[in-house]
């Protein structure tokens, strides 16, 4: 007999056999959201939770957008910058360091020398302060948010942004790989002290847009 | 389950040992009270965590009650999106498929991410056997590993180590294993995370292969969910060509929706934290992003014999937070050692003794490891009734007949009985505390004594009345 066959018998010799107890429909009494359903208060709830993980957390309309994200890529001293596939033009426009455009070609060892990467994300969960990416378009292949210390990540309020861990699921696609990411890499393994950056990118910097 | 801590004596004896380990105590008890505190917040924040922990009991429950029908469809949705799944009935069988598997990508190096199945059936030692090196790369999993040593709880393996102990373990063994850790290295957390990062990138960059466990694999949809902190997850699951992913056969769940109840209590539950810092979630290979190879190895190893037991069944519910360590005083006195498993604490003292069954000491000992005060029942997020599980093995042991706790309370009473001083001071401590003495029995005890009140103690021993009395 194969372990596939040895196995699934132990279940039912295990579970006996005949028919099971009939199912009663499964609890589902817990909420939904924790959160009212205000786009303000949703972003200022993101917001609050993103820095209480140690995110740095920024907000700023459309039209400023590309000025914001140059500003953060100067202060951090970048000079180079992964861009994935799909990310919306203009985006970079005043960006003054040397973009290096993402075709599927760029490898982890050449990752571990680029010194940031600005994506979009697919939502941001407010009650949690997680951004969630699913390597759509302006999000790129997982490793290109892993291995570069610096992650420049763009949420676009009101229409990214949900309240709750339930209302996150529905919307996304379980085909596509995902990266939920609660503020940057840490660790709490000595003494259970936290400590920032292990191994993924050691600053995260979430840039909360808002139409103009 | 491959008996890892072969030769541990049983839980009693090395319980005796670690309270006497002062630092050890010290390191557990602010670890552990450090961790308590901070869950009990995070799960404040939530007004329906009661509806969350009953969605989340009821949810195990029912696949396991339909084990078989979920992994089927499990099997089908993971092949239907590019992977390969594998049946492993024990240990044995499950690391001969891993080493098989790595064998056949002609790669001698392995990264891990930390995972408590592959720790269970020995899998680093029995690819070693094979010439196959596996790198831990979970912080806590290297300290553990290049300090030659064993876990000693579910979250935070090197809970037992502090500081200047895992400085000294990385100036000295680093070196072994790659890159040495940097000259002059200090024990602040902050240096010794940074000389990990430096020592296991270089691992990452060239590793082609990876091995993980799972948190949860949804069955509707053949998706795979790894919970972690540091970001090694996310290397290994992304950057090598071929993923391997050694599953337990209960953390199978139905649907994705499912997942809503799991994602939301266990963060809070395991690192107190809203959501730990990255969740990966993937199903089967996708094209041009992470592995072109992915295999899903199924382990048995004793759940199924579990699930025959309908009250020790209940384990199988358990997502491994490690909250039942951090409230458990036997845990915080004695430490995950003692338990002489990877699975500690009272989680371990139930689920180990099903896993292995109770022939061996160590495994007849582990009910008899906890007070049953009740506390792991209170913060278990899927409502595992720790102390229940305990008292029914208890019997279970019981009826194998002159098992290790009888026999040690018959040699404690035969010592106690032989040395009469020994009987006086004993009895005459009891008269003098009798005024504390319940009326009542704590924890599932309490039964028995809601109809019947517990013997009184005498306000002074016989022999002493007799000696006062007498003509």
């Amino acid at each position: 007999m194969n372990s596939r066959d040895l196995i699934l018998g132990r279940i039912h010799a295990a579970l006996g056999e005949p028919a099971r107890p009939d199912e009663q429909p499964l609890p589902r009494a817990y909420a939904t959201a924790h959160a009212p359903d205000d786009p303000a208060a949703l972003l200022d709830l993101l917001h609050r939770n993103l820095a209480d993980y140690r995110a740095r957390v920024h907000r700023c309309t459309t039209t400023e957008l590309p000025q914001r994200i140059a500003e953060l890529l100067t202060a951090r001293g970048t000079r180079t910058v992964a861009v994935p596939p799909g990310l919306p033009p203009g985006w970079l426009d005043a960006a003054t360091a040397e973009l290096l455009p993402d075709d599927g070609t760029l490898t982890a060892a050449r990752l571990d020398r680029v010194d940031s990467v600005v994506t979009g994300c697919t939502l941001a969960i407010a009650e949690t302060g997680t951004i969630v990416l699913d390597a759509g378009p302006g999000q790129g292949r997982r490793l290109l948010t892993l291995v570069p210390d610096h992650h420049v990540c763009v949420v676009r309020a009101p229409e990214q942004v949900v309240a709750s861990v339930p209302l996150a699921l529905p919307r996304l696609d379980p085909a596509r790989p995902q990266t939920w990411i609660s503020g940057p890499s840490a660790t709490s393994d000595i003494e259970l002290d936290r400590v920032e950056g292990v191994h993924g990118p050691r600053t995260l910097d979430v840039v909360l847009v808002t139409p103009a | 389950m491959t008996d890892t801590f072969l030769g541990m004596p049983a839980f009693p004896q090395a319980a005796a040992e670690a309270v006497r380990d002062g630092q050890l105590r010290a390191n557990l008890r602010h670890a552990t009270h450090t961790i308590r505190d901070k869950r009990a917040r995070a799960v404040a924040e939530l007004s329906d965590w009661a509806e969350l922990r009953a969605a989340g009991k009821a949810i195990k429950d029912h696949t396991l009650r339909h084990l078989d029908r979920y992994l089927v469809q499990l099997e089908e949705s993971v092949t239907a999106a590019g992977g390969t799944v594998h049946w492993a009935a024990d240990a044995e069988e499950a690391n001969r498929i891993v080493a098989g598997l790595v064998r056949a990508t002609g790669e001698t190096e392995v990264v891990k991410v930390k995972s408590m199945a592959t720790q269970e059936i020995g899998l680093n030692e029995a690819l070693a056997a094979e010439g196959i090196t596996a790198y831990e790369t979970d912080l806590a999993e290297l300290i553990v590993q290049l300090g030659d040593d064993r876990p000693s709880h579910i979250l935070v393996p090197a809970i037992h180590r502090n500081r200047a102990e895992i400085r000294e373990i990385f100036a000295e063994r680093m070196a072994a294993w790659g890159r040495p850790a940097p000259e002059g290295l200090t024990d602040t957390p902050a240096e010794l995370a940074e000389a990990a990062r430096l020592h296991l990138r270089e691992k990452f960059l060239r590793a082609q292969v990876a091995i993980s466990g799972a948190n949860f694999m949804v069955a509707e949809t053949g998706t795979l969910v790894v919970v972690e902190s540091e970001g090694n997850g996310w290397m290994c699951l992304t950057l090598p060509r071929a993923l391997i992913s050694v599953v337990g056969i209960e953390k199978v769940v139905p649907t994705w929706r499912d997942l809503e109840v799991f994602l939301q209590l266990l963060p809070r539950s395991s690192t107190a934290e809203r959501m730990n810092p990255y969740t990966s979630l993937w199903t089967g290979t996708t094209e041009g992003d992470g592995p072109s190879e992915f295999h899903l190895v199924l382990l048995d190893n004793g759940r199924t014999a579990a699930l025959a037991d309908q009250v020790g069944r209940q384990a199988l519910r358990c997502i491994r937070c490690s909250a039942c360590l951090n409230v458990c005083p036997v845990y915080e006195r004695a430490g995950g050692h003692a338990y002489g498993s990877v699975y500690p604490g009272p989680i371990g003292a139930i689920l180990t003794p099903q896993l292995r069954g109770t022939a061996s000491p160590v495994d007849a000992s582990l009910p008899y490891a906890s007070s049953l005060c009740g506390a792991c029942y209170e913060v278990c997020p899927v409502a595992i009734d720790i102390p229940e599980v305990l008292v029914h093995l208890r019997e279970r042991v019981a009826e194998q007949g002159g098992h290790p706790a009888e026999r040690a309370a018959i040699a404690a009473a035969g010592y106690v009985l032989d040395h009469p001083a020994l009987l006086t001071a004993a009895e005459r401590l009891a008269g003098r505390t009798r005024a504390l003495h319940p009326r009542r029995l704590p924890g599932p005890g309490r039964a028995w004594t809601d109809t019947r009140d517990l013997p009184e103690v005498p306000a002074e021993p016989f022999r002493d009345w007799w000696r006062k009395n007498r003509p």
